[in-house]
């Protein structure tokens, strides 16, 4: 789950970060009151979940709060890459001289956090990264020791960073991995860290993307979620604990396993067709999630097929043709249905849903290709 | 022969009493696995399965008392974690955890401390393993796979059954399936099986199933190319996957690799590997 930039710098000032001064407003008038409290000039941010916000427009500078408040009706009016902006952060502009990035992921062939950073920091890190690797600084953090003070000492020594400034940046690195570890993120990152005018450290931009599987032990930041960036099937699916993506075709797909979900969609695309959706019922799934499963499906008016790819092993064949069942008693529909139900218990699948006239198969080639030709046929 | 879970293989169920503990369970002392315990704190002195299977409250007395050296886990996600630290400070030398949905964060420590221990994990969100005719540990279908020479890794669940079966449906056979599973931060990698499997003398091909994301299957690649002389066959999902989200700019750099089918499938054709279309396609790339 990715948080707005106004959520994560919230967090990681209570981490004891240095962020600028600064309010969420959600109208244009809410934006020029700030701007008015703030007493300087502002910047006009807009809180969308997607990156490249500066190159779109969606950043501005403000001298005055009646700018401030005509920049924010135009930004609030805004759609960037498809998402609506509904809230703008009104910061206090900073006086930068430099700027630094500082981030911490986890990298997955180490099996441990690293913190990375780089004195090029700004809006072409990833270029950086890829031209000129060796300018990005990286410490891996042992995950049952956590960050060491040497080790953002060290940072702040291959960056170059002034001596001056090593307290601070300590600091700054420790709030930083504090808030990545509290907050079970995946991903916590300034970007960029400005070394200001007057000679202060600021983290001017905040990211952090937090760990789903993680959430239940972090109800505080479950609300924060913004379900504008969802299609509402996905949320739909979500509540379920279904794995939901809805694409452009006409044939449905319910498969259990992720790996087995991607590789039906492979082969129908192999085989001509177009899969409407990615859906993974998950391990063990239940009768009331297939069911819920499958009126999600039938949600979307494109679908003219449904492909059921069942390999049983911790889900069982018989609890996926009962939950078939229950939805199809619930939801009336004339959609032909593909099935192909092997692994656990599938015998007793097959034999539950003998009476109810769907299209059989044995292998998954067999399978894509009848969904296919039942799509092109309707 | 085989690698990880043979005859030999003595097993303990942590999670036993719970409704997937009860089912797998079942099924694997069916297939003729030697389930010997079973542990749920707070159900200690019980026997389940016709009073076969003494249940004991910790695995640290399991242990002791059974000899188990295998442990497979089936408790919910938010106690895995701390099932796995306990499995490994029991005494066992492999824990298999087919749990799916344990946070990052704590698998990172698991990781690090079961490094430091000298303890093997395999998962967390796998199927487990399967050396047909000998051991399951985990839930792969018994009768979806029969022995023979071919080692398979992977890291799907339910898309390793798609190729044992297809594999059965030609007789080819099976010396040991390990199913890695597919969390970002796991305990045994394709390495560390690409290589038990060269080192064991029944096994004489292998076969690798990855997937989109990470570049685990790029390194999979480069070890082939340089220390595997048996001939590997491989399939990768998510050739049509629309792109997935990205992690923001941390993500990109520490990963490198762009985590695409197209870039996995090349690295592991230029390693030799021969790359199937679609998984019931492997039996053909095999000899």
């Amino acid at each position: 789950m990715k948080l707005h930039e106004y959520q994560s710098k919230q967090i990681f000032a209570k981490f004891g970060i240095p962020i600028p001064n600064g309010k969420v407003a959600a109208t244009a008038q809410e934006a020029e009151q700030i701007a008015q409290e703030l007493q300087t000039r502002v910047v006009i941010k807009s809180q969308v979940l997607v990156g490249g916000r500066g190159k779109a427009g969606g950043i501005r500078l403000a001298k005055s709060p009646k700018e401030a408040e005509e920049l924010a009706a135009q930004i609030l009016a805004m759609e960037i890459k498809g998402l609506p902006v509904r809230k703008v952060l009104v910061d206090e502009a900073a006086q930068i001289d430099k700027e630094i990035y500082l981030g911490i992921t986890n990298d997955r062939a180490a099996r441990k956090p690293v913190m990375m950073a780089s004195s090029a920091g700004g809006v072409d890190i990833e270029e950086v990264a890829r031209e000129t690797p060796e300018k990005i600084i990286r410490e891996h953090i042992d995950p049952l020791l956590g960050l060491r003070d040497y080790q953002a000492r060290d940072i702040a020594i291959g960056i170059d960073l002034p001596r001056d400034h090593w307290r601070a940046f300590g600091q700054i690195s420790r709030g930083l991995w504090e808030a990545y570890k509290a907050c079970d993120a995946t991903l916590a990152e300034i970007n960029p860290l400005v070394i200001t005018a007057d000679n202060r450290l600021l983290a001017v931009d905040g990211k952090m993307v937090l760990d789903d599987n993680a959430l239940y032990r972090h109800p505080d930041l479950v609300e924060m979620r913004d379900l504008d960036v969802e299609a509402h099937s996905e949320i739909e699916a979500r509540k379920y604990g279904l794995s939901f993506i809805k694409l452009d075709g006409n044939i449905g797909c319910m498969v259990n396993g992720a790996g087995l979900a991607m590789t039906t969609m492979d082969i129908i695309k192999l085989c001509g067709g177009e899969p409407a959706n990615f859906l993974d019922i998950g391990g063990g799934a239940g009768a009331d999630k297939v069911s819920a499963a499958l009126r999600i499906i039938l949600t979307d008016p494109n679908v003219k097929t449904i492909l059921f790819n069942i390999f049983g092993g911790i889900t069982r064949g018989d609890e996926v043709a009962r939950g078939i069942l229950a939805a199809l008693d619930e939801v009336k529909t004339n959609i032909p249905m593909v099935i192909r139900l092997v692994g656990t218990n599938a015998e007793e699948g097959r034999q539950i849903l003998a009476n109810a006239r769907m299209i059989t198969a044995d292998t998954l080639a067999q399978a894509a290709e009848k969904a296919v030709a039942v799509a092109n046929a309707v | 022969m085989s690698i990880l879970v043979d005859h030999n293989t003595r097993l303990l169920v942590q999670g036993i009493t719970g409704n997937e503990g009860i089912f797998h369970t079942q099924q694997m002392i069916g297939f003729g696995t030697s389930v010997v315990a079973g542990v749920t704190p707070g159900k200690g002195g019980e026997w389940v399965f016709e009073g076969k299977i003494p249940v004991f409250d910790s695995v640290k007395v399991a242990v002791e008392a059974t000899g188990a050296n295998t442990s497979v886990i089936f408790v919910p996600a938010r106690f895995a974690a701390d099932a796995i630290f306990e499995a490994a400070d029991g005494g066992v030398s492999l824990v298999v955890c087919i749990t799916e949905g344990i946070p990052v964060q704590d698998m990172m420590k698991v990781r690090n401390y079961l490094d430091q221990k000298g303890v093997r994990l395999v998962g967390p969100n796998c199927p487990g393993l399967l050396t047909p005719g000998q051991a399951k540990v985990g839930i792969i279908p018994g009768d979806i796979a029969i022995p023979g020479n071919v080692g398979v890794v992977s890291r799907s669940g339910t898309l390793t059954y798609e190729v044992l079966y297809a594999l059965k449906l030609v007789g080819k056979g099976v010396s040991t399936c390990v199913g890695i599973g597919g969390d970002p931060i796991n305990g045994t990698n394709f390495i560390d099986c690409l290589r038990l499997f060269e080192d064991d003398p029944h096994t004489d091909q292998v076969v690798l199933i990855g997937e989109i994301g990470g570049t685990d299957e790029e390194k999979a690649a480069e070890f082939i190319d340089h220390n595997m002389t048996k001939p590997v066959a491989a399939f990768i999902a998510g050739r049509t996957a629309p792109p997935g989200k990205r992690m923001g700019h941390a993500g990109a750099i520490v990963e490198g690799g762009s985590g695409l089918a197209e870039d996995k499938i090349k690295a592991l054709q230029s390693a030799g590997v021969r790359v199937a279309k679609h998984p019931e396609e492997i039996p053909t790339l095999l000899s």
